[in-house]
């Protein structure tokens, strides 16, 4: 096995019930690589980021992530794996109860030795990269969408992850917060090096953001390439995402 | 399994899951750093939150209680025993069964609904994946601070239910306060007291449990947590009854 992998998924099925949602998912991450997601709505692309941090498990199939195969682990090892991941939620995911500040605090106090001066550091860097510093002692119920969406964002990326897993990171977002978001995206990949998948339905985000993109469909990736390579494909259903973009 | 009826099979499932749920919870509990901090916030959110409720109902017990006992038992000259009666009947069996109800209804909810919220919008989930154990910090906490509660809450509950009872005494029958509280004491013997703490510890138990399982195995989508907060609500008080015919019938044997 090749090993500056970050994440390799072999033969994945997944299905709920009756609802078969994943068939056969095949993909490899490279360390430091940037993968985008493409898909629509209700076809699993979330099912899979969901499989890749054990949160769900395959039906069968191996989810290798750092060479760990992640349903056959125990749950101390799974904790151990995760800390290296980051997954920032479709929904943000806050904690209702606790401020924004609680919020990012949260990992690092349970999960690292820092001093309250270095939290308290991590806590406004983290919140002005995504440019909310002013939300620090609001409660979660007070923001909107794309706020929350933001906060989430900057919890997961508080821990410095080496794996990011963004589930429609831009979504519900105005134009220039798009860009600033797929700009951090940008800047964690160049400068942590970090390993992404990143689901979403952004054309603009996919074009800054991708080394290479992936296209689910009925369960299976029915091709992959470069942004460009995408866009010129004769596949109508690739197609339809790149249509009335003109980059 | 088609032979049996969805409810029949329901219930089995549901008994196992929570015989399951029970398991992971003692092991948890002995397991690594106890969230001392967190344990306490939650008996002050469950526990004070109940607070009014629980004064309210425990000091009409009392003061009804007493009421209705005073005409039956004038007509045989025997109000000076109704003191006796009252404490018996409130520290044994009345106040721990209907706080217990009470706190079903109130925490179980309440744990139910927090907890199937926090299902339904990925938080457990969230936690989950940042490497935190939720189940240590949001379900043995919880648990946990309704086993402290609920007989702090009990034993409040039964004083202030006698203080009622001696209000409608020294209205209605003219008795003194310490008359009143002297007979009380003479009455009450440890054998009365440590069987109603035991089970009402075990009632918060219950309760935290059947709450936390219902809204932590909350199924996807909104209108399940209102689901999860009444089913809990339905199975914690089933269980605060089956409870306390168990812990009637152990006491019984021992004393
Ligand atoms: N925990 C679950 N239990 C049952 N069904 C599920 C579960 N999670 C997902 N599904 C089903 O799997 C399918 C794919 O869901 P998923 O959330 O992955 O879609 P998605 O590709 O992320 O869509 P979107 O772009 O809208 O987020 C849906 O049909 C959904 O109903
Ligand atoms: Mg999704």
């Amino acid at each position: 096995m090749e090993n500056n992998l970050a994440i390799n998924i072999e033969h994945v099925k997944k299905s709920f019930g009756g609802n078969v949602v994943l068939r056969d998912i095949n993909l490899k991450v490279y360390e430091g690589e940037s993968l985008v997601t493409l898909g629509k709505s209700g076809t699993g692309k979330s099912v899979i980021l969901q499989c890749i941090v054990g949160l769900l498990y395959p039906d069968s199939g191996s989810i290798y992530v750092y060479g760990k195969n992640i349903p056959k682990l125990s749950e101390d090892e799974l904790q151990e794996v995760r800390k290296k991941i980051g997954f920032l939620f479709q929904s943000g995911a806050l904690y209702d109860s606790m401020t924004v500040r609680q919020n990012l605090e949260f990992p690092l106090r349970r999960l690292t030795d820092l001093n309250d001066a270095e939290i308290n550091n991590k806590v406004k860097d983290a919140l002005e990269s995504v440019g909310l510093y002013r939300a620090i002692d609001k409660m979660p119920s007070e923001l909107s969408g794309g706020m929350r969406k933001r906060i989430g964002l900057a919890r997961t990326l508080i821990t410095d992850p080496k794996i990011m897993l963004y589930d429609e990171p831009t979504t519900g977002l105005d134009p220039a917060t798009s860009r600033e978001i797929s700009e951090l995206i940008l800047k964690m990949k160049d400068k942590h090096k970090v390993s992404s998948i990143n689901v979403t339905h952004d054309m603009e985000c996919a074009k800054l953001t991708a080394d290479r993109i992936v296209v689910l469909k009925d369960g299976v990736y029915i091709c992959e390439g470069t942004f460009e390579e995408l866009q010129k494909s004769d596949d109508p259903f690739v197609k339809s995402f790149f249509e009335g973009l003109n980059f | 399994m088609k032979f049996l009826p969805k409810n029949i099979i329901d219930f089995f499932l549901n008994t196992w899951g929570l015989f399951n749920f029970t398991k992971r919870f003692f092991i948890q509990f002995f397991r690594g750093k106890p969230e001392v901090e967190e344990t306490i916030k939650q008996c002050f959110q469950i526990g004070y939150k109940s607070l009014p409720l629980v004064s309210i109902t425990g000091f009409i017990i009392g003061l009804t209680l007493a009421l209705q006992i005073i005409p039956t038992l004038d007509k045989f000259g025997a109000v000076s025993l109704i003191p006796q009666m009252l404490s018996i009947a409130v520290v044994r069996e009345i106040g721990p069964v209907i706080i217990g109800l009470i706190c079903a209804g109130k925490m179980g909810s309440g744990i139910g609904a927090e907890l199937g919220s926090m299902k339904v919008t990925e938080q457990i989930a969230a936690m989950e994946v940042s490497a935190i154990n939720p189940f240590k910090y949001l379900v043995v906490t919880r648990i946990t601070a309704a086993m402290i509660t609920v007989p702090i809450l009990v034993i409040y509950a039964d004083t202030l239910s006698l203080i009622g009872g001696y209000l409608s005494m020294s209205v209605n029958a003219d008795m003194s306060i310490r008359l009143f509280f002297s007979e009380v004491f003479s009455t009450l013997t440890f054998e009365d007291f440590l069987p109603a703490v035991v089970k009402t510890i075990f009632f918060g138990f219950g309760i935290g449990l059947v709450g936390s399982y219902k809204g932590y195995n909350c199924s996807r989508g909104t209108e399940s947590v209102g689901i999860a907060a009444n089913s809990a609500v339905v199975a914690a008080s089933l269980l605060v009854i089956l409870l306390d015919l168990i812990a009637v019938q152990i006491s019984t044997i021992i004393f």
